[in-house]
């Protein structure tokens, strides 16, 4: 007999081990997150994914499904922590859209629309971080890092090269990069690794590749974010 | 001592010297680092570089580790670091104009480094001194009673380069100022007697039956002994010290049934972190008392079946580090640590002290489990907890200093006597941290149950506005309410007691305090990394004058948005200091309002501020007033 939990209503059935999130997008339905991704460990860390369990707001994407669970999670109570939560990671850094090269694909603009988020709200933040050009391939546009670890988790667990981590605490935490002279084209890093591809936003781009899919016909301009999961 | 031009060679004999006395195991990695930071002053990239060779981690992942960290400079700092404590006893004490004076004759803006790189000047928080501050810490020593004529001598030492431990020993003097002693701290027991108790317990009936383990898995000796100790423990009805208020029983045998794997043990921890500002019980604990929790410790260890234990001591303590490893090496002396403990076969248990580094994240569980594990102190994930999962993936129960105290004399004495003492609820005695404005402020130990009007009296405290319990994720009391006790049954309290009398702007207690949640939330969640910063700029936007209240309202959604989306506890009361002020001492607030509903944070004569520095003005034409302008607190 498989094992089930309700959200928002609806029984989703899951596997021994499997988290929220895993049995939920199995099922078709969308929760939004910015630093879960399926192929590697949950970090917990965007908080975007909270939901409700019995009553209890818990991170979905690290917490594992239960039978019997009653997991709440397109309400408009938690839409509204979760359009705050987005308006906090875009004043907390430097994201100015029209002008940047992953508009259109970027997960924290797409899962801005779909929250209904109309202005940052907060006062921005302003941060003065530096560029990183160095490497031939790569550009760090560090002011739209939103310290998801995405970039850390696929260079440690798949490529096998820790060229970044997190540094710093608190609102000062920071990515780091594995060279002494703290520039990217000094490390081993390149276009091929796993973690040239996982950014959920701007930082990580490709040099000389921009705009060669034209604003209108990317990604999330045609089809919503939650459309990645719903309806499979 | 100029070691900011240290050759790398010299930096490498001190790296391979650190590494090697911590067994070249990368899981010590923040002891590596601060040991190599109190050789070198700072952590240079040479240190760095030699790490990365010698313990085969990569570079991003040490400076990771030694950005998380307060007290690790990966910039030259002075060769003297000062830092100003500054928890808001501090501030009522004076620091600030101490601060400035000190910055004045030495000729360096906080926060920066001199030119010659002689001393450097900053803030901190709470470093536990509050009964005999303003305190101060310099190179991580603490120092006391700072006063006018302390703070020219220590500029004088300073100017002359007198090396630290040349300093007069009254300036490292840290009293005990035990004002009130019940079971605890009144007691005589001698090392060993409790444990000596615990082995001759025997199995009372039923509640024992059900687990038989002994102190090493699988030995039939002392069959009794553990689990009756542990019987002993739930009978007590002991709770937490370290403010959660968790049953203690429950916690040590979740440890005790956890199953082991190959190769895998249990772990005790004893938390030492006391980062709580206005708390520093643990402190008199370990000075005085240092015996009574290891023994406690050691009573952990045999009831659930734990062979290690480590002592997680704050850096702001690091004083106490020697003086601990003396007490320890006199225990192993008296086979109270090490093997066989006192004959019992299979006894065996050691403890290791770690020092952490300025982070008051640390003193939450799993963040100061991976501390210990060498990592970044984020706090973990949970489920899995640490008695299932805890250092290392293994079993571990983490608790308060006090709580081990008090398992001690519970193992002496038996779990019925100490049930018997204290309420209904909270069983036993409390030890507060009593401060700011009262007559004698230190140590008092109650049986719980006491009222917060008889605390006040006995430290001779007058025109009391608030008092502040259990520091600023605690609850700020107002008179109206000073006949509630403390217990977990009402008050709960990891045993700050800071009090305010009328003098006292309550507004600013509670920007003091919104200030060290900003500057100690680790950055891991989005809430707490961003909301801590928002309310924090909310805060001083208020404290500018520039306030309306629409801003109460944006402080009332943060503090939902923190309560339910952080990660750990740190983000969850980080508004309770603000929204109890808000609640209690409202027109504290509205001093610093304007009437209108809404005032941008942006004030453009504040921006000019910069400007008039530069230009060396401060002429009314080079303001631009407002209307209503100059109420500045
Ligand atoms: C941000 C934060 C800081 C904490 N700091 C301390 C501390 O300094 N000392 C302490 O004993 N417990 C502290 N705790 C509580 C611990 O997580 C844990 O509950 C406690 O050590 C358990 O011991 P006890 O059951 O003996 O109280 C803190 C918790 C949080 C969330
Ligand atoms: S990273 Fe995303 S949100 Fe940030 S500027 Fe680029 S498109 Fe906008
Ligand atoms: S660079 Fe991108 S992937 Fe890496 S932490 Fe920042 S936002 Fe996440
Ligand atoms: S997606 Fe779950 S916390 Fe980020
Ligand atoms: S728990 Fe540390 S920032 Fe949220």
């Amino acid at each position: 007999m498989t094992q089930t939990f309700t959200l928002d209503g609806k029984t989703v059935p899951f596997e021994d081990g499997q988290t929220i999130m895993q049995a939920a997008t199995k099922a078709g339905v969308f929760i939004p997150h910015l630093c879960y991704h399926p192929e590697f460990k949950p970090h917990g860390s965007c908080k975007l994914c909270t939901v409700k369990v019995n009553g209890r707001q818990t991170a979905s994407c690290t917490m594992r499904a239960m039978p019997g669970m009653v997991v709440e999670s397109d309400t408009e109570e938690i839409n509204a922590e979760r359009r705050a939560l987005t308006q906090m990671l875009f004043v907390e850094g430097n994201h100015f859209c029209p002008s940047c090269e992953k508009s259109g694909n970027c997960q924290l603009q797409a899962t801005a629309y779909h929250l209904g988020m109309m202005s940052p709200h907060f006062d921005h933040f302003f941060p003065n971080r530096a560029v990183d050009a160095s490497h031939p391939e790569v550009l760090l546009d560090f002011n739209r890092c939103i310290l998801c670890s995405l970039c850390v988790r696929a260079s440690r667990d798949v490529d096998g090269k820790n060229v970044f981590a997190l540094s710093g605490r608190g609102i000062k935490t920071h990515l780091i990069v594995n060279a002494k002279s703290g520039r990217l084209g000094d490390t081993d890093f390149t276009l091929a690794d796993k973690a040239a591809q996982v950014c959920p936003v701007g930082v990580i781009l490709v040099k000389r590749k921009g705009f060669s899919v034209p604003i209108g016909e990317r990604t999330y301009d045609k089809a919503p974010i939650a459309a990645t999961v719903e309806g499979r | 001592m100029a070691l900011k031009e240290m050759h790398p060679e010299a930096v490498a004999g001190i790296v391979d010297r650190v590494v090697s006395r911590w067994r070249r195991d990368p899981t010590c990695m923040v002891q590596i680092l601060r040991e190599i930071q109190e050789a070198c002053d700072w952590i240079p990239p040479e240190a760095i570089d030699r790490l990365q060779a010698t313990l085969g981690v990569p570079r991003t992942k040490i400076e990771g580790v030694a950005g998380f960290y307060s007290f690790f400079y990966l910039q030259p700092r002075g060769r003297y670091r000062v830092l100003f404590s500054d928890n808001v006893t501090d501030r009522m004490q004076g620091n600030m104009a101490l601060m400035e004076r000190l910055c004045g004759s030495l000729w360096v803006e906080p926060g920066k480094v001199s030119e010659d790189g002689l001393v450097s000047i900053d803030k901190t928080s709470c470093t536990g001194m509050c009964d005999q501050g303003p305190g101060m810490l310099v190179n991580n020593l603490a120092i006391t009673r700072l006063s006018v004529e302390r703070i020219d001598q220590i500029a004088e030492l300073i100017r002359n380069e007198v090396p630290l431990l040349d300093w007069p020993a009254e300036f490292f003097a840290v009293e005990d100022n035990i004002r009130k002693a019940d079971i605890l701290l009144a007691s005589s027991m001698q090392p060993g007697d409790a444990l000596r108790a615990a082995r001759e317990r025997v199995p009372s009936d039923g509640l024992a039956a059900s687990n038989m383990r002994s102190w090493r898995e699988g030995l039939p000796s002392g069959l009794g002994g553990p689990a009756a100790m542990l019987d002993e423990i739930k009978r007590a009805n002991l709770r937490g010290r370290g403010g959660a208020g968790f049953t203690t029983g429950l916690k040590w045998e979740a440890c005790r049934n956890a199953p082991l794997k190959a190769g895998q043990q249990r772990f005790v921890v004893c938390n030492a972190d006391e980062g709580e500002p206005g708390t520093f019980k643990d402190r008199v604990l370990l000075t005085s008392y240092a015996d009574l929790v290891f023994e406690g410790m050691t009573v952990a260890a045999y009831a659930i079946g734990a062979r290690r234990g480590f002592l997680y001591l704050r850096g702001e303590y690091r004083y106490l580090l020697e003086p601990l490893n003396v007490v320890l090496e006199r225990r192993r002396k008296d086979n109270l640590l090490g093997t066989n403990i006192i004959g019992i076969p299979g006894g065996d248990f050691d403890i290791e002290i770690h020092l952490g580094a300025g982070a008051y994240v640390c003193g939450e569980e799993s963040a100061l489990i991976e501390s210990l594990e060498g990592k970044r102190g984020t706090p973990r994930n949970r489920p899995p907890f640490p008695v299932t999962n805890g250092y290392l993936d293994q079993p571990t129960i983490v608790n308060n200093v006090e709580t081990f105290a008090a398992a001690a004399l519970i193992a002496l004495n038996g779990g019925e006597w100490y049930a018997g003492i204290g309420t209904k609820h909270s069983a036993g005695t409390k030890i507060l941290s009593v401060s700011g404005d009262c007559e004698r402020p230190g140590i008092y130990e109650y049986p719980f149950g006491v009222s917060v009007r008889q605390v006040l009296e006995d430290c001779g405290a007058k025109d009391t506005q608030a008092v502040q319990v259990s520091g600023p994720s605690g609850i700020c009391v107002a008179p109206a309410e000073f006949d509630r006790v403390i217990g977990f049954e009402d008050i709960p309290t990891a045993g700050a007691f800071t009090i305010f009398d009328n003098s006292r702007d309550m507004f600013e207690v509670a920007r003091n305090y919104v200030h060290f949640f900003q500057h100690e939330s680790c950055g891991f969640c989005t809430p707490c990394r961003v909301g801590t910063s928002l309310l924090k700029n909310l805060m001083d936007k208020l404290h500018n004058g520039c306030g309306s209240p629409y801003d109460f309202a944006e402080i009332e959604k943060l503090n939902q948005l923190l309560q339910s989306m952080s990660h750990c506890g740190l983000g969850h009361t980080a508004c309770n200091p603000v929204l109890d002020t808000i609640e209690k001492f409202r027109p504290a607030y509205e001093k610093h309002m304007r009437q209108a509903d809404f005032e941008p944070a942006f004030d453009l004569d504040r921006a000019l501020a910069a400007a008039r520095q530069m230009t060396g003005r401060d002429d009314p034409a080079a303001h631009i007033i407002k209307e209503e302008f100059g109420e500045d607190a």
